[in-house]
């Protein structure tokens, strides 16, 4: 007994307190920053894997970038990357990050449904459905409940029965294979439930936008929620995007 | 009449024998017989007009190489398949008889693999896998998934139960399946098909990626330098310590271990935060790029990385110490879930699926690639009980020796150059075969060119191809309780599966 006593005390104090203002060690791509400075902007958009990034002005869509950070390598005048894990929005066009524009990213409060705040405010419990998703969204949805990061200080929990769920978390691009369970289990939740689209496969597709074994029709029938992009989402970005979801006016 | 290459050896496709199916067939059979160094590596085909070509790649861990002969069949022909005298092919089979139409006149249980989306036969739908069925009034079916308790991947279970002890269990899958080789071919770019390798298994991230990128830099002709290959083989030994570390914690928690879940699962978070310290994301997407390095790896990385373990070895060592001499842990790993030494050699499994019941299975010996074979000489880590306590002690020595192979690595930090972008070029008519031990064992990538240096045929292949059939024996006369804890100490992938 008294060696795992011995055995806590040597783990030392490893919770984030503060999981808004944690700083992330190293160098954590989060929201991006683009300049006004002229480039081949033309050379920029072929440059991206998932075509997250259009021009006139020159736009980063964090729905579609995988953030492996290439275009701040090759155009290092032009986009960079700041440690900033807020990214959530609970509209798909507050993803999109304009040229000359830097503002933290926020969830339109308007578009918040009232019961969110009161129902889920101080307990929301969630089901997770991996639709396509290749296990790292998953292990960092997983790491959101671990000792570090300890999610359900603030009521917020997985659970396994989606009868026991207020709301959805998707991840992965959603396959035709997965479509009618996912369907089945979001119909299981019992109203009013909440919808939470988990990494960029989730938001967009990603990589396998273009794919033909993808069935992306849940999203056209259901209304999201939030938005948590990511590849895979970091654990502080999916907390911090579900707290200020859960407030009072979304702040 | 054979061809042999060495792992990321490209050599032309016409080099490549063609013979006919039945000396196609006795050739590798032959091969493997009573071999138990020889394993199939990949058994793949491709379609051309009514015909397929089928090419069979059988490696050879005692003289390292790789086997390589091919067949074209007439697609509507039945075959005498090679299941039926050696299980090591019953997946690929599968796979071949699911995609292209292939019929098998012996084939022992010719069901649908993954239902992929361009399959030959779409009357069969995922909604419809004919499972195992038994007529007894005295046994029970125990269906679970494809949606499961925690936060995991897709996959649906079926039990055959007497009472609490399981008599078969049958594993369906396919819902993960994303269409992830024809994406390969579909898009051209380096970086799209890079993106596309990062993302087969999330959890091996390292290891698929640099399967691709070594594949790739052969098929142009690019000789990575020392500073890319010490990169690539730091960061899969650290993928390995992570993702070992990770399961010790799950491993925890299905037992009830409540003090082993939170202590092994904060230990894994100093590791997949110093990746992202390296490279700018936890898991390492974005770390490994064909023909350069965006993040090098610094002396002040090395410092910090030595710093890392330092801290986290007591740590590890301390409560290692403890779950594998509590009685009540113990009681729960030992005899569980066993698979022996025949069992797993009929299967063909491989890493450390292989390593836990005797059978001798692990690329970064038998094949060497990257800095394995040179500055890191390594020797596998074998254990024999084939139970979970032997698949979680191989985890507790393989995070020691992988901690022995980084602190090697970190005496020596080569210099890296700047990032800049190397025009690749893959060879015209080409096939080219790519070698990777991950963390779970044997990945292997296959390409094929045309005759205008495009890709053909992009295959992949994770080691869960071969083990979860292992999962499914392991748990035969168990108590269907203690399945989450087998299911865990294999931690097989079904994105890797599904692809």
């Amino acid at each position: 007994m008294s060696s795992n006593f011995k055995i806590m005390w040597h783990q030392g104090k490893q919770y984030i307190p503060d999981v808004t203002t944690a700083e992330v060690p190293g160098i954590f791509r989060g929201r991006p920053i683009i300049s006004r400075t002229k480039v081949d902007e033309h050379q920029l958009m072929e440059l991206c894997p998932t075509k997250a990034i259009s021009s006139h002005p020159v736009c980063i869509d964090l729905g579609k970038c995988t953030f492996c950070g290439e275009c701040a390598v090759q155009f290092p005048e032009k986009i960079s990357f700041t440690k900033e894990y807020q990214l959530s929005s609970n509209e798909r066009e507050g993803l999109i990050v304009k040229e000359g524009e830097n503002h933290p990213i926020t969830l339109n409060p308007d578009l918040i449904r009232e019961e969110i705040h009161r129902l889920f405010g101080r307990s929301l419990k969630l089901r997770q459905v991996s639709a396509g998703g290749d296990g790292s969204c998953e292990l960092e949805l997983n790491a959101t409940n671990n000792v570090n990061f300890d999610m359900s200080r603030f009521g917020i929990d997985f659970v396994a029965s989606p009868r026991h769920a207020d709301g959805l978390v998707i991840t992965g691009p959603i396959t035709v294979n997965m479509a009618e369970s996912l369907e089945r289990c979001y119909n299981a939740i019992p109203h009013p439930k909440i919808i939470i689209l988990a990494g960029v496969d989730a938001i967009s597709g990603g990589i396998f936008a273009d794919s033909s074994a993808l069935n992306r029709e849940f999203l056209e029938k259901h209304r999201v929620d939030l938005y948590v992009p990511g590849n895979p989402v970091h654990p502080l970005t999916f907390i911090n995007g579900v707290l200020s979801l859960l407030k009072k006016g979304g702040r | 009449m054979d061809i042999s290459i060495h792992n990321n050896e490209a050599t032309a496709l016409s080099a490549i024998p063609e013979l006919a199916y039945n000396a196609f067939m006795d050739y590798n059979l032959d091969l493997m017989s009573n071999k138990p160094e020889r394993h199939c590596v990949l058994y793949f085909g491709y379609k051309t007009g009514e015909n397929v070509k089928l090419f069979c790649c059988i490696a050879d861990d005692e003289t390292h190489q790789i086997h390589i002969s091919s067949s074209l069949v007439f697609s509507a022909t039945v075959l005498p398949s090679f299941t039926a005298i050696n299980h090591n092919f019953e997946n690929f089979e599968r796979e071949l008889h699911e995609n292209f139409g292939l019929s098998y006149s012996d084939h022992p249980w010719l069901k649908p693999m993954r239902y992929a989306f361009d399959r030959f036969d779409k009357s069969q739908t995922i909604e419809n896998y004919p499972f195992l069925k038994s007529e007894s009034e005295e046994l029970h079916e125990v269906g679970v998934g494809p949606i499961h308790a925690g936060i995991i991947e897709p996959g649906h279970f079926r039990f055959i139960c007497n009472g609490e002890q399981i008599m078969h269990l049958e594993i369906q899958f396919g819902y993960q399946h994303r269409g992830i080789e024809q994406l390969f071919l579909q898009k051209t770019k380096l970086l799209e098909r890079t993106t596309l390798a990062e993302n087969i298994s999330g959890d091996s991230t390292v290891g698929h990626t640099t399967a691709f990128v070594n594949l790739w830099e052969s098929l142009c002709s690019y000789v990575p330098d020392y500073s890319l290959n010490y990169a690539r083989t730091l960061a899969q030994e650290l993928e390995r310590i992570a993702i070992h570390t990770g399961d010790l914690s799950g491993i925890s928690t299905d037992i009830g271990y409540q003090l082993g879940n939170s202590v092994y699962g904060r230990l894994r978070t100093p590791i997949i935060n110093f990746m992202q310290e390296w490279g700018g994301n936890r898991l390492a997407k974005g770390l490994i790029r064909a023909g350069k390095m965006n993040y090098p790896f610094t002396e002040t990385l090395a410092i910090r990385l030595e710093e890392i373990i330092k801290a986290f070895e007591p740590d590890f060592e301390e409560i290692t110490d403890k779950l594998f001499n509590l009685p009540s842990t113990l009681s729960r790993m030992e005899k569980t879930g066993v698979v022996n030494y025949d069992q797993v050699l009929e299967m063909g499994t491989v890493g450390t699926t292989a390593r836990m019941s005797g059978l001798k299975r692990d690329i970064r010996t038998s094949h060497p690639y990257n800095l394995y074979g040179s500055s890191i000489v390594h020797e596998p880590i074998m254990k024999h009980h084939g139970d979970v306590y032997s698949r979680a002690q191989l985890r507790r020595e393989e995070i020691r020796q992988s901690i022995g192979y980084v602190n090697e690595l970190l005496q020596n930090v080569p210099l890296f150059d700047k990032p800049k972008n190397i025009v690749m070029t893959p060879g015209s008519g080409m096939f080219v075969l790519s070698l990777v031990e991950g963390w779970r064992g044997e990945i292997c990538h296959a390409a094929i060119t045309d005759h205008f240096g495009n890709l053909l045929v992009y295959k992949i292949k994770d080691p869960s191809h071969h083990n979860w059939m292992a999962l499914a024996q392991a748990v035969q006369n168990n108590e269907i309780s203690d399945f989450p804890i087998c299911n865990k100490s294999f931690n097989l992938s079904y994105s890797g599966h599904d692809l």
